[in-house]
């Protein structure tokens, strides 16, 4: 027998913030935020902050979260809300899911503060963007087309 | 503001970068939030339905597992919304069952396909890389306002 879900936080919004700053720690951050929180719900976790709350206080809470040091405080969005027991790992045990990629990619947040400040710093002198090129694997050679056909038909 | 997919899904450096540029980000947790905030039945952790597969249908054929389906369902109406991508090709977090690898690959051809703008990078090592990391995707949003391709 299938159980009805009736959600909870309908209509809310929640953004993980992450501090990776040599001058700021996640609790002096989530003081700060909470001076402006504004009816946001704040949860401290060791990397940062969870924010939720509508939409719009969101948006406004992370503006004035960014201000704070905006090339080491990160933002992204979150599916969950905060504590919920389908990921919270106080129910699960162990990393919670998703923690471990965030955890690759925070190693290299120290890159991208670098890029965001010297990007600041060489304002008009800016270097030109080198994208790596994708790669472009090697057609296959009719001469070996050849040789694989009749390497299968012997 | 234009709506860029990026690729892996639920990177944190890719959907800062685009919200940071002032766009709107495309990730995975949208496609999740969606879902979790939803009435319904039952079907925890991700609210992945039976349904899902079905709706998958859309992006990938009926042969094709319920996997990559039911996952295709939470992506598929993201590449549809986005104008733009912005793709790491060299990550090494975006690995899974075989269920994700074959979404991703999935994911990356309906991209290529749609036509939109597409920046590829790979992730930065040293910290020059982090800049033109950095300067390769500021540049290609800022030509997504002007709308033109970057």
């Amino acid at each position: 027998m299938m159980a009805d879900y009736t959600p909870e936080y309908v209509g809310t919004v929640t953004k993980y913030v992450f501090v990776e700053s040599p001058s700021m720690t996640p609790g002096e951050l989530a003081l700060r935020a909470y001076e402006a929180s504004e009816g946001v719900l704040i949860k401290e976790t060791c990397f940062g902050l969870q924010v939720t709350g509508e939409p719009e206080s969101v948006d406004r809470l992370i503006e004035v979260i960014r201000a704070f040091d905006p090339a080491h405080i990160f933002v992204k969005d979150r599916g969950f809300p905060p504590g919920d027991p389908r990921r919270c790992r106080a129910n699960l045990g162990g990393a919670r899911p998703g923690y471990l990629g965030h955890e690759r990619e925070f190693r290299l947040l120290r890159y991208i503060t670098h890029g965001l400040e010297e990007l600041g710093r060489r304002e008009g002198e800016a270097p030109e963007p080198v994208p790596p090129v994708r790669e472009k694997k090697p057609l296959l050679d009719i001469k070996r087309l050849q040789e694989l056909i009749e390497t299968e038909e012997s | 503001m234009a709506k860029v997919f990026i690729y892996p899904a639920t990177s944190l450096i890719l959907s800062d970068l685009v919200a940071r540029f002032g766009h709107k980000p495309l990730g995975a947790a949208l496609g999740i939030r969606e879902r979790i905030q939803t009435a319904g039945v039952d079907s925890p952790p991700l609210q992945i339905t039976p349904e899902e597969p079905k709706r998958g249908l859309k992006y990938a054929a009926v042969e094709v597992p319920s996997g990559v389906r039911g996952r295709m369902a939470i992506y598929g109406p993201l590449i549809e919304e986005a104008e733009a991508a912005v793709i790491v090709t060299d990550a090494d977090l975006a690995f899974g069952c075989m269920g994700c690898a074959r979404t991703d690959e999935l994911i990356l051809f309906s991209l290529r396909q749609s036509g939109i703008p597409i920046l590829e990078l790979t992730y930065p090592s040293t910290e020059e890389e982090g800049v033109q990391f950095v300067a390769a995707i500021k540049k290609f949003l800022d030509g997504l306002e002007k709308g033109g391709e970057a």
